[in-house]
């Protein structure tokens, strides 16, 4: 095994660790931080029922996106379900024998990371180019757009161009998995894709990726709106009463 | 025009336009700060502490603790711009820190720098500073251009609401010492008096008296507006302003007459003779406990079965969906009843029952559009289903009237513009952010004036209608064109034994 390959090795599983360990620390903060009050934004759904099924339209079709900006809405909706069904395709490389869906998913997934970049590509222009957007913007959202759109096009470039050998890779990350490692073909563009994608899950639990689990913890789109039939007390409300109430 | 300003009253335009943006527009614009006299009584101290970073810097970290909203919009916002053109004060103003997002982000920088990995190591890429003397004074200026009408939390995907965050830093700042005056003077006359105007209760009865004689005068009906009368069905809890402000003053007589004709039992409390809880405003659960208590008091003292808001926005907002939370359980009225209910719902009821006979022919001198209050449209809810808020204000409307339109789509409904004086901002010391906050709404008003006719716009909000009695005028409107929706019903209803009521039979014998 070379060098590389150990290096990547490693850096595969600090990435996952610092992701998943990130994440769910992050999760666990957002469940059990309180929600003292009622907030839904309305009208909202009265029943749970209908609270999941705003949380699913919010989640598939961006229903508040698609209420405020026809553009920013198209972009990332191309980019988002092109990411989905790129991370999707991305299984084949961790089972074997791949699951029939997923290998029905196989030339959709190549295609949407075309989407995928196209929509990135117009989510950074417009946050060149419209002046408010350009005002909110910092380093680090500037700099997201271009990670993800070097993963995608250094993806695209060996997917439709110049290959690479995606048998080694499987077996590289299978490697992973079961603790059996492998060595990689030495390719700098998969190097480079391998590498990025590493960057992307390390900086995810510490950045405004973190809207990813956020959105599901969003008091305004996952309360019902029944105040008046349901009393909601969180726990430190609960003390405030028994103590001077 | 009334006076004439100190600054450029925004032109109307015969289409929405978003504007360009044009930095620090607003940077001149806040309101006088708390004296020690208004902020001690409520807790927070009188001046300015002399350790306030670190006071600060904590008090945020408690909040994040407090309020998962506050924790997750912090996190969560990826800067899509999708609510950088949907602020009435960005619109009116073109001040980009009036962007909702960039309105959070004066807030979120701190959080970042003290709060996060990224901020305290690289504050230079995520935009994380510190808290210093001027981004204390950029949150006291654009934190009071907030009105927290929560049309931003409308349009972004992860619905993060910029009222929830202005609230958080406006609680910061009280706990520092920099309160706004306005907002912690009318909480601890709540505290102290009972409502907002600091109307003791021998005022509040001569008030009420004279309202008894004009409508005496004008129907030849005895209605009653009662006072502290135990064992009454019905707690009315009303918006001060409803006392003597115009057009307010037209919808309580509006609610008495309802009352009084449905043959309701009630009476107002003046231990909790306000709505309004501006406890809310500040971010201050304990204050808006406390204010809310009031409320619950009043009915046990009173032996009330029901309690019932007037007209007022924000105060519904609080009462339809933090009540219960605040002050509940309310098991000791009747459970027939949702508790608390709106006046809007009590009248719709009667009409749908039939129960209230209207002439809508006596509405017939205007032309009447709505406007959907920000906290009733988009906070709280009205009736069984979802979008009642919108549906039964327009049904009495309707049910009163011969001549509504309704302004574009745009404009209202779950979409409708904050009158530019709500969350805490209808003081003359934020005039000029009132005037051009309320640019989006004159727009819509410009447009059905000109389409077809309007005459007046109805609103159920006492801080709508004192905002637009004010600012109407600026631009070429009249200050009498905002009228109270009880006031449309009080001009329609004919009650039994009155003398429209025996014009009426002549007219039809006739």
């Amino acid at each position: 095994m070379d060098a590389a390959s150990l290096a990547l090795t490693f850096l595969y599983y600090g990435a996952t660790l610092v992701l998943v360990l990130g994440l769910a620390l992050r999760i666990r903060r957002y469940a059990t931080v309180p929600a003292p009050l009622k907030i839904p934004t309305t009208p909202a759904p009265t029943s749970r029922t209908g609270v999941v099924l705003r949380m699913i339209r919010e989640l598939t079709l961006f229903e508040s996106l698609f209420k405020s900006n026809k553009w920013i809405w198209l972009f990332g909706w191309m980019f988002h379900f092109g990411l989905l069904l790129v991370l999707l395709r991305h299984l084949r490389y961790f089972t074997d024998p791949v699951w029939g869906w997923v290998a029905f998913l196989q030339p959709y997934g190549k295609y949407a990371s075309l989407m995928m970049v196209i929509g990135l590509l117009g989510l950074w222009f417009r946050r060149l180019a419209v002046d408010r957007v350009r005002y909110i913007s910092a380093l680090s959202d500037h700099l997201m757009l271009a990670l993800l759109i070097a993963i995608g096009a250094t993806g695209i470039a060996m997917t439709f161009a110049v290959g690479t050998d995606v048998v080694a890779v499987k077996a590289f990350f299978l490697g992973l998995m079961w603790f059996d490692w492998q060595t990689l073909p030495s390719d700098p563009l998969l190097y480079s894709h391998l590498i990025l994608v590493a960057l992307l899950m390390l900086v995810f639990p510490f950045s405004k990726l973190l809207h990813a689990p956020g959105v599901f913890f969003s008091p305004t789109r996952n309360q019902a709106d029944n105040p008046r039939e349901h009393r909601h007390v969180s726990a430190w409300a609960l003390k405030l009463e028994k103590g001077n109430g | 025009m009334a006076e004439q300003p100190a600054f450029d009253v925004p032109e109307l335009k015969p289409y929405p336009v978003i504007p360009k943006l044009v930095e620090d527009t607003m940077a001149h614009s806040q309101p006088f700060v708390a004296k020690s006299d208004f902020q001690e009584p409520l807790g927070f101290p009188g001046e300015l502490v002399d350790d306030w970073q670190d006071v600060a810097v904590k008090k945020m970290g408690e909040l994040t603790d407090r309020y998962r909203s506050l924790q997750v919009f912090l996190d969560s916002c990826v800067k899509c711009g999708a609510c950088t053109d949907k602020c009435h004060y960005y619109l009116g103003t073109t001040d980009p820190k009036n962007m909702p997002v960039a309105r959070q982000d004066l807030f979120r920088k701190v959080y970042r720098r003290y709060y996060t990995f990224a901020g305290k190591y690289m504050p230079w890429l995520v935009g994380a500073e510190d808290l210093t003397e001027e981004v204390l004074d950029d949150w006291y200026k654009y934190f009071h251009q907030c009105s927290q009408c929560r049309r931003c939390s409308v349009y972004c995907p992860y619905g993060i609401d910029t009222a929830e965050i202005s609230m958080a830093a406006r609680e910061v700042m009280d706990s520092i010492g920099k309160g706004q005056k306005y907002c912690n003077e009318i909480i601890g006359k709540v505290h102290t008096i009972g409502n907002n105007l600091g109307l003791p209760e021998p005022a509040l009865l001569d008030t009420l008296e004279g309202l008894e004689e004009e409508v005496e005068e004008d129907t030849g009906v005895a209605v009653k507006f009662p006072l502290d009368q135990k064992g009454a069905d019905i707690l009315l809890v009303t918006p001060s302003a409803d006392f003597f402000a115009e057009p307010h003053v037209d919808g309580l007589i509006g609610y008495a007459k309802v009352l009084h004709e449905a043959g309701l039992s009630w009476t107002l409390s003046s231990h909790a003779s306000e709505a309004a809880n501006f406890g809310m405003f500040i971010g201050s659960y304990e204050n808006m406990r406390k204010v809310a208590l009031r409320i619950r008091e009043a009915a046990l003292d009173l032996g009330v079965k029901r309690i019932v808001f007037g007209e007022c926005g924000h105060a519904w907002r609080v009462a339809y969906s933090f009540l219960n939370t605040l002050a509940g359980p309310f098991d000791f009225l009747d459970p027939q009843y949702p508790v608390p209910q709106h006046i809007c719902e009590v009248t719709h009821g009667l009409i749908q029952d039939g129960r209230l006979r209207l002439d809508k022919s006596q509405n017939d001198d205007m032309v009447l559009t709505y406007h959907d209050s920000c906290n009733v449209a988009r906070a709280s809810r009205m009736g069984d289903v979802p979008g009642g808020q919108f549906e039964i204000p327009r049904a009495i409307i309707r049910a009163s009237c011969n001549h509504f339109y309704d302004m574009p789509a745009d404009t209202v409904r779950e979409a409708t513009y904050c009158c530019g004086g709500g969350g805490g901002l209808l003081t003359d010391d934020l005039i000029e952010l009132r005037v051009k906050g309320a640019l989006p709404r004159m727009e819509a008003l410009q447009q059905v004036v000109e389409d077809h006719g309007v005459t007046h716009m109805a609103a159920i909000c006492a801080i709508c209608k004192s905002q637009f009695a004010k600012v109407l005028t600026y631009y070429g409107f009249q200050m009498d064109q905002i009228v109270s929706v009880h006031q449309l019903v009080s001009n329609a209803i004919i009650l039994t034994g009155s003398e429209q009521e025996k014009e009426a039979e002549l007219s039809e014998a006739a």
